[in-house]
């Protein structure tokens, strides 16, 4: 396993924020569009966070003209140029799949000092 | 002419990101170095070859043949030995004792790895042979079976019918993986994709044919 670890380590990101699951983020995408490159920005709850290493991965939920959307990101994908922690909140789980099924004033979730 | 090849070991799966920023399943190998213990000759062999050691190993852990074999062209001993086939002619471009690397691979090279396949006991036709199961309800009585076994009139089972069986554990070759990044300071080559076998396994690679 440690070899695993030494080749990966050449590709992991030194300057990660800490976040979990609860927290409020704005995370900006570098995204390609007809050979230009900018940035584009999605601000979400953070409602899953998984993996190790180069394979760890965040989930983050916003809900748009009333439509939910998720997107999942690699941790460590040199197409994130940076993660930017908006709100902490306190939760009681990792997973927070229930707030699917919520919306509005019910999806809220407290702020953890 | 003689194929790029190597001895490894597979270490386990990763993945990596490219230039572009995507994610590479990889498979890391750490292969060689290898070393030439012996030359095989039309004359003496009837065909000629390299022999190939890979890995150290502790003298007395050898059987005392094996062990001889080693200190007669004084090379160290190493735990596996493989042949590559080569043309006569091209022996004398190789001594005995002489290293083989991971860097005789260079990214965006595709090769082929050959290693044993996980066991998988005794497997039945679904698993083994990738049959279609019957329906678990509505009394069919016909479950996980391998079906007919043929004409009534042949009165015997044809040869190559798919039973179950023994599975895996066998020579799997995989061909045409993308050698995605050469290490040859840890001995590491990483290709794209799986490779056969558990970790740890032992791998052959050479360059691929087409």
């Amino acid at each position: 396993m440690n070899i695993i670890k030494m080749v990966e380590q050449g590709y992991l990101k030194k300057d990660i924020p800490n976040f979990r699951s609860g927290d409020t983020v704005r995370v900006h995408v570098k995204v390609v569009e007809g050979g230009r490159e900018r940035t584009q920005l999605f601000e979400g709850t953070v409602i899953r966070r998984r993996g190790s290493g180069l394979n760890e991965t965040f989930t983050v939920r916003r809900v748009t003209h009333g439509v939910g959307v998720e997107r999942t990101f690699p941790v460590h994908s040199p197409r994130l140029a940076k993660i930017e922690v908006m709100r902490k909140g306190r939760v009681r789980r990792a997973r927070l799949y229930y707030l699917r099924q919520r919306v509005g004033k019910a999806a809220r979730i407290r702020e953890r000092k | 002419m003689l194929r790029k090849s190597i001895i490894g070991r597979k270490v386990g799966m990763s993945q990596i990101f490219d230039e572009e920023g995507k994610a590479v399943p990889v498979t890391i190998i750490e292969a060689g170095p290898c070393y030439v213990v012996q030359k095989k000759t039309l004359e003496r062999d009837g065909y000629a070859a390299l022999q190939v050691g890979f890995q150290d190993v502790r003298e007395d852990r050898l059987s005392k043949p094996k062990g001889g074999h080693f200190k007669k062209d004084k090379v160290k001993p190493l735990r596996f030995l493989k042949e590559m086939r080569l043309d006569e002619a091209e022996l004398n471009n190789y001594n005995v004792g002489e290293e083989i690397k991971v860097d005789i691979f260079n990214p965006g090279e595709s090769v082929n790895v050959q290693g044993i396949s996980k066991g998988k006991g005794y497997a039945g036709s679904i698993k083994k042979d990738g049959a279609h199961r019957g329906p678990k309800t509505h009394g069919s009585r016909y479950h996980r079976g391998p079906g007919s076994l043929g004409a009534v009139a042949a009165a015997r089972v044809f040869k190559g019918r798919k039973l179950p069986g023994r599975m895996g554990g066998e020579r799997v070759t995989v061909q045409n993986l993308q050698v995605v990044k050469v290490d040859s300071d840890n001995n590491l080559l990483l290709v794209r994709g799986a490779v056969p076998g558990p970790r740890k396994g032992l791998l052959i690679i050479k360059d691929s044919l087409q």
